[in-house]
């Protein structure tokens, strides 16, 4: 197998699997199969004197982002508040029985797997910042804990790569098993969820899964499954239990796609997880070079660190809870990375660029964001947008950069309004 | 500029963008004069252009009503000098500075008279950013875009979900936001800003040597600052504001559901509206976690 895997990674087709290939790809050479997916030719179009052009495509993108955040600032109207689950504490379960070795993803399950997971671990800690995940893995019939729950990704991804082999039979009850231990532990404001990404057909179980099943529903936790090969029934039944997705995935795009749903925190269910307000301290980083006893590892250390605003003790990493006086330490940033999500900015309006000409003296000739001309350029007519609240003037590729990445909007920002409280709401 | 030769554009021609912070409160209250203070960032902006003859150099002015471009280099480079006194960079840059306060000025004058003291950095941050993703759209050569914030005044706290925004949107398109902080007490915003984006965050001692200090930290390129001894951070000030009173606070209250900060308890959360219950359970837990952990 890993013979098989050196072979690809130099992009030389192996011969054992040839046949294999050409069923798949309908007998269309390697050199082939790249332009094949790509389609490079659909990019060009012919101009007036014949020439090729690429095709611009600006426009069509700008339209298709206004209808995604059109839609999105309805369902946030309907919903009127945003409730979502943003601390989640999640056990990724992986399996790595001997179905793991199939090489119909390629090079094999095992390898797209891992490097999915890697993937969406980064993905995962971008996006719910208090969160943690925890690794297990499923092999020669029993599970094992690769990593606790914690909030490094790195230390996660390190461990997974490390144990990246494969053999025995699966059993899926004796994951649930395992990580309910885990997950029945953490506090009630948490939501507690399983990812299970099963490569096999089969589960090989001690006992009753089915009890299994109504233990993890018991506790709340919520279970998705991923599958490799094909549906099937008992996946099915866990996931409608425990309020989870199923999904089996067709190839590794698709397989990429259905991992990375589960990165943006789910909405919030009530009944799951009881809201509550939790005592935080921000500590301060301590200078570079600063020398102090840690009260995690007990150890005098050099620089980096942090200190407890309560007791005043240093801890090396964060998010944590102090060891002394039991606050929970987290860092700002961490939490500041959400609230995007709290503060949308509204959806600015299109405004066609011939009033713009007209109310010369009074509209700005240039974007209010990066100072480029909002004048038609050459003979193309050019679209404008306006943000309803500051009445700026801005160029699409700054509207797009702005609800896309910025989430602030220059102009309100950059002006302030009579009460100090409503600049907040933005 | 997009038709400069390829093989000029090296790793270390730069785009500075500086955020002049003009904020009338700050600079009538501080020891050091405007006047002084700009004489020491034009000689600075001067050896920057003169580094390189591809850098360029962009000033936004932060001030308490109002933010706008004051300066350009890339648009003015080619002009003659004014009247001949002045080369163009001070003189045009003085002109807009001077126009641009006297509209903030206005702009105070019609609004309320409040006790403000904060600039608005937010809005010139996000203009930067707005100007640096220009910039990174114009095509692959493009001067490698960096932050300098010029700032006096003290932090704002009912910008802090909006300066944060900005830091992370500056961290995901690599852009360093270099911080000279010359008030009084240390900014916390700026602390982060430079932190979380890899910049460099200084608080000059002597304001006296400004030019000096701003020359040998803030002038090189991004590709010459990992041979430099740029000076160590003396630890980063992390606290948050709270969503209620806009405090700054090191210690609040957070909602499991939405992550708010909040300085007191309340009964129900401002932002997603969900109902608390169970007041002291958290605290309860965690002396009852710290309880076992010595026997496990």
């Amino acid at each position: 197998m890993k013979n098989g895997e050196g072979r690809r990674l130099n992009k030389q087709a192996g011969e054992d699997d040839e046949e294999e290939e050409d069923d798949l790809e309908g007998g269309l050479e390697a050199w082939e199969r790249r332009y094949a997916e790509d389609r490079s030719w659909e990019a060009l179009q012919e101009d007036e004197s014949g020439l090729l052009q690429p095709i611009d495509n600006s426009a069509i993108y700008h339209a298709q982002y206004r209808r995604r955040l059109r839609a999105l600032s309805l369902a946030s109207i309907a919903a009127s508040r945003i409730q979502k689950g943003l601390i989640r504490f999640l056990y990724v379960v992986i399996d790595l029985s001997r179905a793991a070795s199939e090489m119909d993803f390629k090079p094999s399950r095992m390898v797209v797997v891992a490097k999915h997971v890697e993937a969406f671990i980064r993905e995962f800690f971008d996006q719910n910042p208090l969160s943690q995940i925890g690794l297990a893995i499923i092999k020669d019939g029993v599970a094992h804990c690769l990593t606790d729950l914690g909030g490094s990704p790195e230390s996660h991804i390190k461990a997974l790569m490390g144990k990246l082999s494969c053999s025995g039979d699966s059993s899926l009850q004796n994951g649930l098993d395992l990580v309910h231990g885990f997950l029945n532990q953490i506090p009630t404001y948490g939501h507690r969820e399983v990812l299970i990404l099963y490569s096999a057909l089969s589960t090989c179980d001690p006992g009753d899964i089915m009890e299994t099943i109504q233990k993890c529903k018991k506790s709340k936790l919520r279970c998705s499954v991923i599958g490799l090969s094909a549906e099937m029934f008992i996946c099915k039944h866990l996931c409608q239990e425990t309020g989870g997705t199923y999904s089996v995935a067709l190839d590794e795009s698709h397989f990429k796609e259905l991992i990375l749903e589960h990165a943006p925190p789910p909405p919030a269910i009530a009944e799951f997880a009881i809201s509550n307000l939790i005592k935080m301290g921000f500590p301060q980083r301590a200078a570079e070079g600063s020398i102090s006893i840690c009260s995690c590892h007990k150890e005098a250390k050099v620089g980096v660190g942090y200190t407890c605003p309560r007791c005043k003790a240093r801890v090396c990493e964060l998010p944590t809870e102090c060891r002394i006086c039991g606050l929970q330490l987290v860092s700002s940033p961490h939490l500041a990375r959400s609230y995007h999500h709290l503060f949308p900015i509204a959806p600015f309006n299109e405004v066609p660029s011939s009033r713009l000409n007209n109310s010369h003296g009074r509209s700005p000739s240039a974007c209010f964001g990066c100072q480029q001309s909002l004048l038609n350029l050459g003979n193309k007519p050019g679209l404008n947008v306006a943000c309803p609240k500051c009445k700026k003037y801005f160029c699409l590729e700054c509207d797009i950069y702005i609800h896309e990445s910025l989430h602030n909007c220059p102009g309100c920002e950059s002006y302030r309004p009579s009460k100090p409280v409503a600049a907040s709401g933005e | 500029m997009a038709s400069a030769p390829s093989k000029l554009y090296s790793d270390d021609v730069s785009l500075v963008v500086v955020l002049l912070d003009t904020n009338p409160f700050f600079w009538t209250t501080s020891s050091f004069s405007f006047s002084h203070f700009l004489s020491h960032v034009l000689a600075f902006l001067n050896a920057i252009l003169t580094l390189n003859q591809l850098n360029q150099v962009v000033i936004i002015a932060t001030g308490c009503n109002s933010c706008d471009y004051v300066y350009d280099s890339s648009k003015t480079a080619n002009q003659s000098f004014g009247n001949g006194r002045m080369p163009t960079l001070c003189a045009t840059l003085l002109q807009n500075l001077e126009e641009f306060m006297t509209k903030d000025e206005k702009l105070g004058i019609e609004e309320a008279e409040e006790r403000i003291t904060g600039s608005l950095l937010s809005g010139s941050l996000s203009m930067a950013l707005c100007y640096i993703q220009r910039v990174f759209r114009s095509g692959s050569l493009h001067p490698q875009p960096r932050i300098l914030c010029l700032q006096g005044s003290p932090d704002g706290p009912e910008q802090y979900v909006a300066i944060m925004n900005a830091i992370f949107s500056a961290q995901r398109s690599m852009v360093p936001i270099d911080s000279c902080y010359i008030g009084a007490q240390n900014s916390a915003f700026l602390q982060q800003a430079s932190y979380i984006t890899g910049g460099v965050h200084h608080k000059p001692q002597q304001l006296d040597g400004l030019f000096q200090y701003l020359l040998t930290i803030f002038a090189t390129d991004l590709h010459s600052r990992s041979f430099v001894q740029l000076p160590k951070p003396v630890g980063v000030d992390f606290r948050a504001s709270c969503f209620c009173h806009k405090n700054t606070i090191d210690m609040g209250y957070i909602c499991s559901v939405c992550l708010s900060i909040f300085c007191t308890r309340h009964k129900k959360c401002s932002t997603c509206g969900s109902t608390f219950g169970q007041a002291q359970s958290d605290d309860a837990s965690a002396t009852n976690r710290k309880r076992k952990a010595p026997d496990s």
